[in-house]
């Protein structure tokens, strides 16, 4: 079997997220370094505080300031922290039931080692330097051995309140193509196109995905399509893209590989943008070290007859 | 909600179950390369062929390997094409099963093709599943599912619920029951290793890996047709617990026992239980949550500790169980499936065999 193709692929989502009121309120009084917990009808104060009670689903609004001081419920070790958590050196996974409040609140815990931590334990908040209205405006907890913290009556009414946040994302993943897609990659490198037979209908799929979606079966036989095609049908791109540098207007088209079942699509060079046409027969145009062909230029042959490519998608 | 069967409503059953072997990658494969072997597998066992199926159904996620619109490529594997009676849930393949066992229900469809896959070996998949949290008070913070499920192990030992021999000895038996399973990543004796996330060690976690898997329900006479000892559904439902971690008893597991009431489990004792614990410690909530004592023989295919690819995992139980009933090895199985930190959703399906 031929090495396995891979690459590295990042994936980023800098997702924009807009807060209900007592998110909002909550997540503000963490700026100010006050902690805001939710009062529910029958008089259990939920922190981190929801919108909505999680038993009855009714909305809940009656905010009450909770102490920065509290009681862990549960904890886990970690001793090797992953790369965007609390804290990079390692620490305890807590639930911490804060003074005041009737549920926990997950986050770290500072401490010097497992043997420090238990269920229990008395902690307070450690503040970030720098609070921006985020769950992170509380760096971690830290072991306390003091008295409740008194918490001192905020209303939970704040000027300028945040309303959203920016919840950052990235993944770091090793994609890698499988084996009809790798086949169609190599293939490429030698500068051929190579797609992939179906044994049922007879049916070339350029690229290849490895199954044929009409029988449900997988495709192997290997088969080497082009380099000429025909133009089945295109349109012409007046706006100019992002970090590519092409000049517009320029002409995009499904191209029909001689010999392929459907057509791959590529940009048209070679011939001014408002001559090209359906039917124009067109060949692959390679730079040097490209992976890919750069774009389709005419080939000059006479156009193809309508019939040979008009069931070609 | 639920689900029961109501009298009047068709019986319904499992009829065929494949799976692939499960493994820590799948790297020479794309999803539809890793999963039509699995759909021809299932399909040749009842005789069906794609255009015979009414209904079908998939689970599974993009996030595993970071590959947006998978499942539409991944159907190309079914033969897709003229289009046919399809949808997909973003989670894992049990609850396609439900949706597809309400189609057959309504009577819109006789027989269901239902599968599901994931590839977790492409990406960092502690750090993916932190991304279904709460984003606005956790998934900032990155817990990783181990660390939620250690924070869950630590609370079980806190109260007296388990410690760390019996969590081991979960792990060992799981692992060695596994030896009878082809299918499964890890078998035998399997270390229980270093603390990953304290109280966790590494035998107390899943193998990560890549898999997938497909069953077939059919309605009625059809379910008899199709199978010798058809694996007939009493029920399926499926609940879910409080988003907020720290609102709920993580010792318990009150969804679950729900779900397992709505579906009938509770009505007479069961002979085998799939449940679908990927940590140790999970197997402690549900057995109790579930009412399993001694009597019940639990995942006696290995369960997720020996294989767990993320989105088939639930799906594989009830095939597992399916697949116990059609070899006259149980005649009234529970089958369970989880999705979200610390068993925060809960699917329990009920299956019977005919009489003997
Ligand atoms: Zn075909």
């Amino acid at each position: 079997m031929p090495e396995v193709l891979k690459a590295p692929l990042v994936v980023e989502f800098p997702f924009t997220r807009s807060l209900g009121p007592v998110q909002s309120a909550f997540l503000t009084g963490l700026r100010e370094r006050v902690v805001l917990g939710v009062k529910t009808r029958d008089g259990r104060t939920l922190v981190p505080p929801v919108e909505y009670d999680p038993v009855t689903a009714e909305e809940i609004r009656d905010l009450v300031e909770v102490a920065p001081t509290g009681t862990v419920t549960t904890w886990a070790w970690n001793h090797e922290p992953r790369r965007d958590q609390p804290l990079d050196t390692p620490f305890a996974w807590v639930l911490v039931r804060l003074d005041g409040a009737d549920t926990a609140l997950l986050h770290a815990l500072d401490a010097p080692g497992p043997d420090s931590v238990h269920t229990g334990m008395r902690v307070r908040v450690r503040w970030a330097q720098e609070r921006a209205g985020a769950i992170t405006d509380i760096a971690c907890f830290e072991p306390y051995d003091g008295e409740p913290a008194e918490p001192a009556g905020h209303s939970g009414e704040f000027d300028d309140a945040v309303t959203g946040i920016v919840a950052a994302a990235r993944l770091d993943y090793t994609y890698s193509p499988g084996r009809a897609q790798s086949a169609y990659i190599n293939a490429l490198s030698d500068r051929r196109t190579v797609g992939e037979r179906c044994p049922s209908c007879r049916k070339v799929y350029v690229p290849p995905r490895g199954a044929c979606p009409t029988c449900g079966v997988a495709t192997s036989e290997q088969v080497e399509v082009g380099p000429g095609g025909t133009v089945t049908t295109f349109c012409v791109v007046n706006i100019k893209a992002k970090n590519l540098d092409i000049e517009v207007p320029y002409v995009y088209a499904h191209i029909a590989l001689d010999g392929a079942g459907l057509a791959l699509h590529g940009r048209i060079g070679g011939i001014p943008y408002d001559q090209v046409r359906m039917g124009l027969r067109v060949e692959p145009v390679w730079t040097e070290g490209a992976r890919y062909p750069d774009h389709y230029r005419p080939t000059g042959e006479p156009d193809a007859d309508y019939d040979t490519y008009k069931e070609l998608p | 909600m639920t689900r029961h069967a109501p009298a009047t409503a068709r019986d319904i059953a499992v009829v065929a179950f494949a799976q692939t072997d499960h493994r820590r990658t799948s790297d020479d494969l794309s999803e539809v390369e890793m999963l039509m072997p699995v759909l021809h597998e299932v399909l040749d066992l009842t005789g069906l062929r794609t255009a015979d199926i009414g209904f079908t159904c998939s689970g599974s996620s993009d996030y595993l390997a970071g590959r947006a619109f998978s499942f539409t490529l991944a159907l190309d594997g079914v033969g897709a094409w003229p289009p046919i009676s399809e949808s997909h849930v973003e989670m894992d393949g049990a609850w396609a099963l439900y949706e597809a066992w309400t189609k057959l229900l309504t009577g819109d469809a006789d027989t269901a093709l239902v599968y599901a896959y994931g590839k977790s070996s492409p990406g960092p998949l502690r750090d993916v599943l932190t991304r279904q949290l709460d984003p606005y008070y956790v998934a900032p913070l990155w817990p990783d599912s181990v660390a939620l499920a250690a924070l869950q192990a630590q609370a079980l030992i806190d109260a007296g619920d388990t410690d760390e021999s019996a969590l081991a000895a979960i792990a060992a038996r799981s692992r060695s029951d596994a030896t009878a399973n082809p299918h499964a990543q890890l078998r035998g004796p399997v270390p229980q290793g270093a603390p990953l996330v304290r109280p966790l060690r590494t035998g107390d976690c899943p193998p990560i890996g890549d898999g997938a898997a497909a069953v077939i329900l059919a309605a009625g006479e059809r379910a008899r047709e199709l199978c010798a000892r058809p694996a007939w559904i009493r029920g399926v439902d499926h609940r879910i617990e409080a988003h907020s971690l720290g609102v709920r008893d993580l010792t318990d597991s009150p969804s679950a026992r729900l779900a397992a009431e709505r579906a009938g489990a509770f009505e007479r004792p069961v002979d085998t239980a799939e449940l679908h614990a990927p940590f140790t410690s999970q197997e402690v909530v549900l057995r109790k949550a579930l009412r399993l004592d001694d009597a019940v023989r639990v995942n006696p295919s290995g369960g997720a500790l020996a294989a767990n690819p993320v989105m088939a995992a639930g799906l594989v139980r009830i095939g597992e169980a399916a697949a116990r009933i059609h070899r006259g090895d149980s005649d009234r199985a529970l089958a369970h499936a989880t999705s979200g930190p610390c068993l925060q959703q809960n699917l329990v399906a009920v299956l019977e065999g005919d009489p003997r």
